[in-house]
């Protein structure tokens, strides 16, 4: 397009005409969706299938997709005290549209101690890990330098417990599927085993396992971010129906005697006439 | 101990409520880090000394609260050339609600080019380097650790703007203005020192990183800075949302795409 790296000559370069190898559409004629038209050539795709294709530019066998819808299924939680679902049953309590409440939901779920915080963290542990390991480290080394490092390691122990009821589920599936046996979900249980036998005593978390068996599947890590977007989506729905049918504001009422207030003691407002500035840097 | 008593308990330091006497849901009177917001700040107090007090604990001085509102003023309209508003305005063309418009500004204008997370950065810089010309040249050389992070790699120093070719006019301006009132020694030091600074970013100096020392400057730590740079840019993405609302999406450019063949195989 261009040969500037940076600059305004790089910016005109882009201005009018967009480029796109990823598609587009012509107004009452047909869709181009990665080089194919949606409609006579990916029209029997299943959702999931698209999703993936449009993220990735593969196409997956029917075990793979089968496993990838399941990554999904086994972590929709229709409980509404889940931090993210609890921003979209707050939205129907509120009586906000299902939409808002649902994107805001889907938004927060990017959080550092669980959603996509974690997953890219825990995929991104296990392919540094992987990359060590074929270059001679040990992996009690790995987990030390990732601990002195995060004081954590992201798929590993969880917020409220300690254990993960998702995981025998997906690990069933996986086998059963034929999707067992890939070198990351090797290394996640190794890594498991030496946490738990260790004096750490955490074990595999859900994001630990899903960031090997999706690895596995050879996806990048923002492949995987971006695959794993709607992967709570399907509790949330649930839980802003439920709080939209409830009598409005009746979700987490709060009376003011339950808020412990831990700061100053009433004072009087009086803005401070001097021009020093308090509290700058300097 | 509270937690055990009371399990549905918020804690803050922020804010207290007094209930009315008829209703344990009702606030007959609130407080602001210990001030009666409707009893005394109300007619009292000014917009940005509120945004100040929330954020910092403390009331601001008169410098610090005029210096909040100059930069206020300075970031409240990005303009409909910028990603933010654009977004906004791409809600408001099609006549999508008015939280998704801003919904959709805060997440355009959330990263990192010209937007919240680089202000994060730059203010991170400010709390490394200081004044201090070789420590900003040594962060420079760095390579910025983003592996395993949601954020996609900055592709530039934070507060420059790798388009640029020279300082913009108006972030002089806003720089000029921002030192006037005195509060700190970032910006003045940013001032006289711009030339280096801007050798050693490679780009020139953008609102964003003027933005960014005045909120060290003001006492902010990164994560507020962050928060404010987000909340401060909202005005203008609701206007401009607004204006195109009636003029619809006729009247609004949608471009025209060209198909890349090359790219087009898939992957094996």
């Amino acid at each position: 397009m261009t040969t500037h790296s940076k600059g305004p000559g790089l910016l005109q370069a882009n201005v009018g005409i967009l480029k796109s190898h990823m598609g587009t559409f012509y107004p009452g004629s047909h869709v181009i969706f990665r080089g194919h038209d949606l409609h006579t050539e990916l029209q029997d795709m299943d959702w999931v299938e698209l999703y993936v294709f449009g993220i990735t530019n593969r196409r997956f066998s029917k075990e793979q997709l089968r496993l990838m819808h399941s990554i999904w299924t086994y972590t929709s939680y229709p409980d509404v005290r889940l931090w993210n679902n609890r921003v979209a049953a707050l939205a129907g309590s509120s009586r906000s549209t299902g939409n808002l409440g649902v994107s805001a939901a889907l938004a927060v779920s990017e959080a550092s101690i669980y959603g996509r915080g974690i997953d890219m963290r825990a995929i991104d542990f296990l392919i540094r890990t992987r990359q060590q390991l074929a270059d001679g480290c040990l992996l009690t080394d790995c987990i030390k330098q990732e601990l002195d490092a995060h004081r954590s390691i992201a798929g590993y122990g969880r917020p409220l417990v300690n254990g993960d009821e998702r995981n025998q589920h997906i690990l069933t599936l996986a086998h059963s599927l034929g999707l067992d046996q890939g070198p990351y979900l090797r290394l996640a249980m190794s890594v498991e085993q030496t946490l738990y036998s260790g004096r750490w005593r955490m074990k595999m978390n859900y994001a630990g396992v899903v960031a090997a068996l999706v690895a596995d599947l050879g996806f990048s890590p923002r492949e995987y971010y971006l695959f794993l977007f709607p992967a709570f989506l399907a509790g949330m729905q649930p839980c802003y129906i439920e709080a939209a049918d409830r009598p409005e504001g009746t979700l987490y009422p709060i009376p003011c005697i339950d808020v412990t207030y831990e700061g100053e003691s009433h004072r009087p407002w009086k803005l401070k006439d001097n021009n020093d500035c308090h509290n700058t840097r300097s | 101990m509270t937690d055990k008593i009371k399990p549905h308990s918020i804690r803050t330091r922020i804010w207290r409520e007094e209930p009315e006497a008829d209703n344990p849901f009702v606030a007959r009177a609130a407080y602001c880090h210990g001030y009666d917001v409707y009893g005394e700040m109300l007619g009292n107090a000014r917009w940005v000394e509120m945004l100040y007090l929330l954020f910092r604990q403390e009331a601001p001085s008169s410098s610090q609260a005029d210096m909040l509102e100059t930069l206020a003023v300075a970031l409240s309209n990005p303009g409909p050339r910028d990603a933010s508003v654009h977004a906004a305005m791409c809600g408001g063309v099609c006549g999508s609600t008015a939280a998704s418009s801003l919904m959709a500004a805060l997440a355009v204008g959330a990263g990192q080019y010209t937007g919240a997370h680089e202000v994060f950065s730059a203010m991170q810089a400010w709390a490394t380097c200081g004044t201090d010309v070789e420590a900003w040249r040594r962060q420079s050389t760095q390579t910025q650790e983003t592996s395993g992070s949601i954020w996609p790699a900055s592709e530039h120093f934070p507060g420059f703007d790798p388009h640029g070719v020279s300082t913009a006019t108006t972030v002089k301006q806003t720089l000029a203005c921002l030192a006037g009132h005195g509060c700190g020694e970032h910006l003045r030091w940013l001032q006289q020192n711009l030339s280096a600074m801007e050798e050693m970013a490679g780009s020139p100096l953008a609102l964003s990183g003027v933005t960014a020392a005045a909120l060290f400057d003001l006492g902010f730590t990164p994560d507020q800075g962050e928060m404010l740079y987000l909340l401060l840019r909202l005005p203008g993405a609701a206007a401009h949302a607004l204006e195109q609302r009636p003029l619809g999406y006729k009247k609004f450019p949608f471009g025209t795409v060209e198909l890349e063949d090359a790219a087009t195989q898939e992957a094996v």
